[in-house]
Parts: C-alpha cells; structure tokens; sequence
C-alpha cells in the first residue's frame, strides 16, 4: 500500500480492506470444517469398500481403516476366477456402443429438429417428447418377449437395443444445436456442402461440450443399468458387470472382501474417469441437468 | 431428379432422410411396446400358453391383492421420505458450500463423488454396513462404543429406510451440484441490495434465495421423485435373499413387477402393474408441476 493512501485512501485501497469481516470468518472457519466433516463422511462407503477389498480375510471385520497388511490377493483372486474379467468386457464393450450410438442418432435428430422446416416436425417432435413420460418398466416385457421372438435373448443386440437413442439426449442436442448461428449453415451450404457434411463436419464441432455431457450421462447409465441386462441376460458369461456382481454376491458364502473387491472393479473405473475429467464432468451434469 | 428441387424440397428430403433410422427406432422400440404392454394388461398369459382376453380382470385381481396394496403404501413411504429428506439435505450442502471459498472444488468432489457409482455394487457395501455383530460396519461400530445392536435389514420397520438411505445418498451429489447452479444463477444484485438495507441472513434466504430458487426446486423435486417411485436396484441387491423382504416391508412396485413377469411368468398381471406405475408417475409429476408452479 502506497504512503499517500493511509492518509487519504484510494477506491482502490477501499475495496482492498477486509478488517469488518473479522467475526464473520470465524463462521467461514466452522463452516468449512463442518462442509469438510460431512463431504468425509459422503466418501466413507467408497473408502470403506476400497480398504476392505484390500484385507486379508482375518482382519475384515475390524473396523480399522487402514489395511494392516494391505494385500490384492482378493484382486488376483476375483479376476482369476475370470468371470468379473468377462463381466468388465461386456460392460465396457455396452455401455461404448450404446454411447457412441446415441451420441450419433441423438444429436442428428436434435440437429434435424433444430435446422430443418418440413412437413411433419412438430409431430415428430411431440411424439419423441412424449416417450420421455414412459417409463422403462413398462417397457421391459414387451422388449422381453420381442428379444424372445426374434432370437436377441442374451446377446449383446438384445442388452443394448433399448438405449440406442434416448429422447433426454435428443433433446439435450436440440437445445445446444439453437447455439449453432444459421449463417454458418447457410455459409457451408453456399460452399457447397452437402446436409450430411454441415452437419457432421460443421454443426458438431461447434456443440462439443454438450456431445461430451451426453457421453457421460449415457455411459454412466449403460454401465450402471441394472434391470434390464439381468432381465435379458440368461448365462453367466453374458453378464454385465452389476448383474454379475449381483449374482456372486447371491452365492452361498461368498466372502464380504471378495464381494467388496467386485464392488471395487465395478467402480473404480467410472470413480477414475470422474477425478481425471472432474470440472468438465460437473459442467456436463450442470448443462444436462438444466437443458435436458 | 434430385437437382431440379428446389431447395426447399432438398432440405426436406435430407430432412426425412435423416429421421428414417430413428422413426422406425421410436415406432418400434417405444411406441409399439407401450401400446403392447397395455394390450397384455387385458389378458391372461404365462408365456408358454395360450394368450386369452380376460378385460379388466387382471385390475380386479390387483385391487384385491394385499401384497399390491402393501407395495403400493412402500413405494409411496419411499417417495414420502426420500424427496423431502434428500431435497432439505442437499439444499442445506449447497447453500453453504456456495459461501465457501477455500478448497471449494476438493469439497464439491467429496460430495459429488458417491454418484459416480453404481447402484448394485453400493446396495452391496450398504448391506455388509448393515450386517449384524460381529460382520457389519455399522453394528461393529456401535459394539464399539457399547451401543446395543439394531437390526437393519431383518426388521420389518426399520429395513425400508436403510434401504432407502443409499439410494439418498447416491443421489445427494447431483442435487447439490444442480442446487449451487441454481444459486448461482441469482443475481448478485439482490443481494448486495439487501445487504444496503440491513436485511437478515434469514429473511434474504426466505425472500430472495428460495423463491428465486423455485424453477431448480421444482426440477429437483419431480427428478427425484421419479427416481424413489422406481427405487429398485437397492431394494433388490439388499434383499437378494428375499426380495422385497422381510414380509415385503421393502417392496416397490418395480419389484412386484419384476416378480410377477420374471419369478411367476403372469405376464398380463405384471403388465397391468406398470400400467399403475405409469399411471402413479403421470399423476405425481402433473401434481408436483401444478402445485409447485402455482403456489
């Protein structure tokens, strides 16, 4: 600080002095500590299933947090059993295509809906918006006896199908695409690219962050859903992963450690892709949330 | 052909061109089931006999079934204590968070994180927590402090809301983080004009914050809603045992539904049941709107 401005001080200096907020910090202090406890105590489950998946059997049950003798001979043991290995594969290999299916189909149809005038629009419209009312449940025994006729029972057709296209992503992409400027279409389309092209090469890079907000919400859907895999899903190889871990956890004396450790497996990877891509992701659920 | 249409014709034709994939999607993967799910409600099949027409049968045999009405009551305590308990603690968490500054990103991770997992591996841990003496979590630590036992998921009072907890839990990170949005996008105006009157800390919450705060509130509370009407993958996991168990004190709906056309292959029964639900989700969202639009 200047030495004029402890005679007379500036604006500037004015803004700069905090002194009045002395009682009002203590607060902010216990605040803090308080929002820190509890945000503790939200990550305890996680905590407490990644220490315990790392015991030995012996010391399961104490209530310690730290491992004595951290060990991934539970790891070793589940993934040699080869079935979570499986299980891992046909999630992965699920809830990408369904993503990248949807990433596709969805933002077509909300470009579509967005850019286009044509006969029938608003109909399409309206009648994709009102599958939003319909819930899955009502759906799955129609989807049941559909994949029975036609054979898609346990297959990775028949676990995926439902969610190829969703109507939360459709509109999602419709609200982003308004974004896009109309000159820029009617720009490409002068330089003479075809529909497809402007679409593709011109209105998609400019909706990018709402392409990766839908990624997410649509893989963190696939890799989680539940119901419907273990409706469709008959043999053990063609699990997904939390209906295989529902199922090893079913079995007579299945240790808590080993369940804990396939928990673990089943979680781990969308917990990492959360801490590495994490102000992006909150962003997405943000943008999701509001718009769709 | 093509080159002599205008170009208004043109972008028709790409128009329609893009939509045939999808079209055909929806009528077959969404219209065509709903109607058929409604169409099996009115009839009476086990999946290997023959489907026979029994109208309104199936509804009269849910009218009169005390499991259903039973399931019925469950999956609206779901709703009862679920929104309001999730909705109040997930307010509480943002309103203070978004005052704090130092390490704000590191404490919205804690609490975002829980939602990044998987319902069944969570139903999972929850149930080794709820365990009795000397497995579970919980019962260790009460031991511990010498607390006596209770029993979680084997009694018929107190298995629903464990049940329910990790579902809230799971839940509370997306609420916060829509929540602080919300709060957010208040201007900052109002307040520093209150704070020139010498308004109270209460009163700008009550007449500043929340009422601005409504069209959030309102997303959050027919979201969540929705999400405790379906409960199921928690219910399921926790009671693989006995589903919906003990004596169908957890059972949801989507449960008995699961059941019905799964366990017991009463297709039309089962069919009939999510005509309730939907019916049950259509009545909820459309109240929840009116009154909290309104009010």
């Amino acid at each position: 600080m200047a030495a004029t401005d402890q005679i007379r001080p500036t604006s500037a200096a004015l803004l700069n002095t905090r002194a009045p907020r002395r009682p009002a910090n203590m607060g902010q202090i216990l605040r803090w500590i308080i929002l820190f406890l509890g945000g503790i105590m939200m990550i305890m489950p996680i905590v407490y299933m990644l220490s315990t998946s790392l015991k030995w059997p012996h010391e399961v049950y104490n209530v310690n947090l730290i491992p004595k003798e951290p060990t991934l001979e539970n790891y070793t043991y589940v993934l040699e059993d080869g079935r979570f290995f499986g299980w891992f594969i046909n999630s992965i290999v699920i809830a990408t295509v369904t993503t990248l299916c949807n990433i596709f189909f969805d933002s077509l149809v909300g470009y579509t809906l967005c850019k286009f005038r044509f006969p029938g629009r608003y109909i399409i419209f309206i009648a994709i918006l009102s599958t939003l009312m319909i819930p899955t449940e009502m759906l799955v025994i129609p989807w049941y006896l559909m994949s029975q006729q036609f054979g898609w029972l346990d297959t990775y057709w028949g676990i995926m199908f439902p969610g190829l296209m969703t109507a939360f992503g459709t509109f999602l992409m419709k609200q982003f695409f308004e974004t896009v400027p109309n000159d820029f279409i009617e720009a490409a389309r002068i330089d003479g690219l075809n529909e497809f092209q402007i679409w593709w090469t011109v209105a998609m890079p400019l909706v990018r962050p709402a392409l990766a907000a839908l990624a997410i919400f649509v893989f963190l859907g696939n890799w989680t859903a539940f119901i419907w895999p273990l409706i469709v899903t008959n043999s053990v190889e063609m699990y997904t992963l939390p209906v295989g871990l529902s199922s090893f956890g079913d079995e007579a004396d299945v240790a808590w450690e080993l369940i804990m450790t396939g928990a673990a497996i089943s979680t781990l990877p969308t917990l990492v892709v959360f801490l590495v891509f994490q102000r992006f992701i909150i962003r997405g659920v943000v943008m999701a949330g509001l718009k769709g | 052909m093509y080159r002599n249409l205008s170009i208004r014709q043109k972008q028709i034709v790409w128009a329609w061109a893009f939509l045939v994939v999808p079209v055909i999607f929806y009528s077959v993967i969404r219209f065509y089931p709903t109607g058929n799910a409604i169409l099996i409600s009115f009839q009476d099949w086990n999946l290997l006999g023959k489907r026979t027409w029994t109208g309104l049968d199936n509804y009269i045999k849910l009218w009169n079934d005390p499991v259903f009405w039973k399931v019925f009551k469950n999956t609206f305590v779901y709703l009862l204590l679920g929104t309001p308990v999730s909705l109040v603690i997930s307010f509480l968490i943002a309103y203070h968070l978004d005052k704090l500054r130092f390490m704000h990103g590191f404490l919205r991770m804690l609490y975002f994180l829980p939602f990044m997992t998987s319902a069944v591996a969570m139903a999972w841990v929850w149930r080794w927590f709820y365990q009795p003496v000397p497995i579970g979590l919980f019962n260790n630590i009460l031991a511990s402090v010498g607390i006596p036992q209770i029993s979680f998921l084997n009694s018929t009072t107190n298995a629903l809301p464990a049940v329910l907890a990790p579902a809230i839990w799971a839940g509370l990170g997306f609420q916060i983080i829509i929540f602080m949005a919300g709060l957010r996008a208040i201007p900052r105006s109002y307040y520093e004009a209150a704070h020139i009157d010498g308004v109270s800390t209460w009163t700008v919450l009550w007449e500043i914050t929340l009422p601005l705060l409504k069209p959030t509130i309102v997303f959050i509370v027919v979201f969540s809603s929705i999400g405790f009407l379906r409960i199921f993958d928690h219910v399921f996991n926790m009671t693989t045992n006995n589903p919906g168990g003990p004596l169908n004190a957890t059972k949801p709906l989507v449960l008995m539904i699961y059941e019905s056309a799964f366990t017991n292959f009463d297709m039309g029964y089962a069919a009939a049941q999510t005509v309730v639900l939907f019916l049950i989700l259509l009545v909820v969202s459309l109240l929840q709107l009116r009154i909290l639009r309104d009010s």
